[in-house]
C-alpha cells in the first residue's frame, strides 16, 4: 500500500495498479442506541469510480462523514490514503475533496470568493487559488457569473459551484454525498456529465446516491446499502447479471388489486414482484412474455418492457424499493 | 465539440499539474480566524463610523446629561466627575455586546443555516481551530473598536491615568470571559430561541446593575455578593482603575483573575461543545 502518494492523479490509470486509498474492516457508526452503519466492509482504489446505492437511511451518509474523516468509526478500522483519521485527520483532509448532500456555500459571497475562501482553508496562495478558481467556474461553467454572489444561483449551479470548490485543493479523492438529490433533469445531467469528465480524467470518485440511473451511469463500482449493511457488492452490469433477469415486463392493471394477476401469470416468469401500483415480471424476454399475458386473456392497462436496472437488484435483495 | 476539448484539457492541467499542494503549515485557526475578518471587512466602513458615534453620543449624554444632574448634587462621584466616573465603563460595556452578538446568532448559523463550520471541517480545520479563531475573532474585533473608544474617550478629557493605553485590552478580557461561555452554549443549541431571552434577562440586567453607572455601593448587600458574580462588574472594574488610576493590586488582579478564569473556562467548553457537534 501506497502510504503517501505525492504522484499526480493522472498517473493513475493504468488498470492495475489497484491501489488502495480507503479500506475499510467492521465499521460501525453508532448514535446512541442506533445504529447507523453496522460492520461494513469496503476498499476503494485509485481511479476508479465507487459508489454507496441506498435508499435513505440506509447509512450511507454516516458511512461518507467517517471516509471523509469528519466523524469518527465508533468500531472497527479505516484507512484513507493509507493514514489512520484518528490521527492524521487533518493531513487527510488536506487530500480530500467533498461535496456534501447539503450545500454550504457563503451565500453573500459571489462564486469566486467562495472558492477563494475554500482555498484558504487549504493554506494555498492566493495566487494559485485565484488561478485555479477561475479553471474550476470555467469547468463548471460558471465563469460568466464568477462574480455574482451564490444566493442568485439556482439549485444546479449552487451544486456545480460545490462541485468546483471541492475541487479547489486539486484533491487524490473526490467525495460526494447525493450530488443531484434535489435536481431537475436537466441540472442533473449537467452534473453528471462534469463528473464524468473527472472521471475520465482519473479523478477517483465516491459518490452515495440513493438514484439507480446515477450509480448506473457514474459507478464502475459499488456496493448497495440497506439498513447499515453491505447486501451486494460489484460492477453495476455485473450486479444486474448475477441479481436479476434481462428483462422486466411491468404490468399495471385496475385499481383492484394485483394478487390474483399475480398468481395468473406466476408460471411466466422467473420471479414475479407484487408493488403496490403494478407487477414486475422478471423475464429473458419482455416481449414473449406480454404475448403470454395476452394470451390468457388478461388485460392489462398498460404494459412495459424495459432492461432490469439496479432498482430490481435493489428490491430482489431487501424486498424494498429504493425510492419510495 | 470545442468547448469539450478545451474544457478537459484545462481538466487534465488541474488534474496533473500540481504546483502547489495543501499543506497544514502554521497555526490553522489563522485561516479561521480569516473568514471573519473576511465578512467583517466587507462592512467594515459603517461599522467604523458608528464605532465613533456610539461613544460620543454616550459621552455627551451621560457626561452633560446625566452627569451635571450628579455633580450638581453630589459633587461627582467616587472624587472624580461623573463623565471620568462613566467613561470608562464603556469599554467593559462595548466588550460584553461585540462578543455576546458575536458568539449567539453567528455561530448557530455557522452550524445549521450556512453550515460553514461543516464546510471548514471538510477541510484540514478542525473543531478547536474553529474555536480559536472565533475566539481570536472577537479579540480583534473587540481591540478594534476598543482603540477608538479609547481615543473618543481622550478626545472627552476623561482619561486621567497613563494606564489608560491598556484599556482596549481590558475590552478584550471581558469581550472573552462573555464570547467563550455564550459560543459554548450555542453550540448546544438547535434553534435560536433562548437568545432574546438570554439578551433580556441576562445582558440588559447585567448593563444596568455591574456598576457602569453607579459604584455598586449604592446597591443593596445581597445584590452586592450577586454582582461579583457577572463579567461585566469585573470589566467595569478594571476599566475603571486603569482610566482614574485608582483601585490597588490585590482587587485588580481579583478582577482580571475572574475574567480569566471564566474565558478559559468557557474557551475549555466551546472545545468540547464544538467537537462533539462537529464530530458526532
Amino acid at each position: 500500500m501506497v502510504t503517501d502518494p505525492p504522484c499526480s492523479v493522472a498517473q493513475v490509470l493504468t488498470p492495475d495498479s489497484r491501489v488502495s486509498l480507503v479500506a475499510a474492516r467492521g465499521l460501525v457508526k453508532r448514535f446512541g442506541d442506533f445504529t447507523a452503519v453496522d460492520g461494513i466492509d469496503f476498499e476503494i482504489y485509485r481511479g476508479e469510480s465507487f459508489g454507496f446505492l441506498g435508499p435513505n437511511g440506509a447509512g450511507k451518509t454516516s458511512t461518507m462523514k467517517m471516509v471523509s474523516c469528519i466523524s469518527p468509526p465508533t468500531e472497527g478500522s479505516l484507512t484513507v490514503l493509507g493514514q489512520d483519521p484518528k490521527t492524521k485527520g487533518p493531513q487527510i483532509r488536506a487530500r480530500l475533496g467533498l461535496v456534501p448532500q447539503e450545500d454550504s456555500l457563503e451565500l453573500e459571497l459571489s462564486a469566486m470568493d467562495n472558492l477563494m475562501m475554500y482555498g484558504r482553508y487549504f493554506d494555498l496562495p492566493r495566487a494559485e487559488i485565484k488561478r485555479r478558481a477561475t479553471e474550476l467556474l470555467e469547468f463548471t461553467q460558471l465563469s460568466e457569473r464568477a462574480n455574482e454572489k451564490a444566493d442568485n444561483f439556482s439549485g444546479g449551479m449552487k451544486r456545480r459551484l460545490t462541485i468546483a470548490r471541492s475541487l479547489i485543493s486539486d484533491p487524490d479523492l473526490l467525495i460526494l454525498d447525493e450530488p443531484t438529490t434535489g435536481l431537475d433533469p436537466q441540472a442533473r445531467h449537467l452534473v453528471w456529465e462534469r463528473l464524468y469528465r473527472l472521471k475520465s480524467e482519473g479523478v477517483t470518485l465516491v459518490i452515495t446516491t440513493h438514484y439507480m440511473d446515477e450509480a448506473e451511469q457514474l459507478c464502475d463500482r459499488l456496493v448497495v446499502m440497506d439498513r447499515g449493511k453491505i447486501v451486494a457488492e460489484g460492477a453495476p452490469q455485473a450486479l444486474i447479471q448475477q441479481h436479476s433477469t434481462r428483462e422486466v415486463l411491468e404490468l399495471r392493471f385496475g385499481m383492484d388489486g394485483h394478487g390474483p394477476r399475480a398468481a395468473a401469470v406466476a408460471d411466466l416468469a422467473d420471479r414475479v414482484e407484487e408493488l403496490p401500483d403494478r407487477l414486475l415480471l422478471y423475464v429473458g424476454d419482455g416481449d414473449e412474455a406480454l404475448a403470454a399475458v395476452h394470451a390468457r386473456g388478461l388485460a392489462p392497462l398498460s404494459a412495459l418492457v424495459r432492461r432490469s436496472t439496479l432498482e430490481d437488484v435493489f428490491l430482489r435483495l431487501t424486498g424494498r424499493t429504493l425510492v419510495d | 465539440m470545442t468547448t469539450n476539448t478545451t474544457a478537459s484539457t484545462e481538466v487534465t492541467q488541474v488534474a496533473t499539474t500540481r504546483p502547489v499542494q495543501p499543506t497544514l503549515g502554521w497555526a490553522p485557526w489563522r485561516r479561521a480566524f480569516w473568514y471573519h475578518a473576511t465578512f467583517w471587512s466587507r462592512t467594515w466602513r459603517g461599522q467604523v463610523i458608528s464605532s465613533f458615534l456610539f461613544p460620543v453620543l454616550y459621552l455627551a449624554s451621560m457626561g452633560l446629561g446625566v452627569g451635571k444632574l450628579v455633580n450638581h448634587h453630589s459633587g461627582g462621584v467616587s472624587g472624580v466627575t461623573y463623565l471620568e466616573f462613566v467613561a470608562p465603563a464603556l469599554l467593559a460595556m462595548t466588550g460584553m455586546q461585540i462578543a455576546s452578538n458575536e458568539s449567539m446568532w453567528p455561530i448557530l448559523a455557522s452550524f445549521k443555516w450556512t453550515r460553514s463550520y461543516w464546510t471548514a471541517v471538510s477541510t484540514p480545520i478542525t473543531p478547536r481551530d474553529l474555536v480559536i479563531g472565533k475566539l481570536s475573532w472577537v479579540a480583534v474585533h473587540v481591540a478594534m473598536v476598543g482603540v477608538i473608544y479609547t481615543c473618543v474617550l481622550e478626545a472627552f478629557q476623561t482619561l486621567l491615568s497613563p494606564w489608560a493605553v491598556l484599556l482596549p485590552l481590558a475590552g478584550v478580557l471581558t469581550g472573552l470571559a462573555y464570547a467563550a461561555p455564550i459560543a459554548a452554549f450555542t453550540a448546544t443549541q438547535e434553534n435560536e430561541k433562548s437568545f432574546p431571552v438570554f439578551y433580556r434577562f441576562a445582558i440588559i440586567p447585567m448593563f444596568l446593575f455591574s456598576g457602569s453607572f453607579y459604584p455598586i455601593s449604592q446597591l443593596p448587600s445581597w445584590l452586592r455578593v450577586v454582582v461579583q458574580f457577572v463579567p461585566l462588574y469585573h470589566g467595569v472594574a478594571i476599566c475603571r482603575t486603569l482610566a482614574l488610576g485608582q483601585g490597588s493590586l490585590a482587587t485588580t488582579g481579583y478582577h482580571v483573575g475572574v475574567l480569566v478564569a471564566l474565558a478559559v473556562l468557557g474557551a475549555y467548553l466551546c472545545d468540547r461543545n464544538f467537537r462533539k457537534r462537529l464530530e458526532a
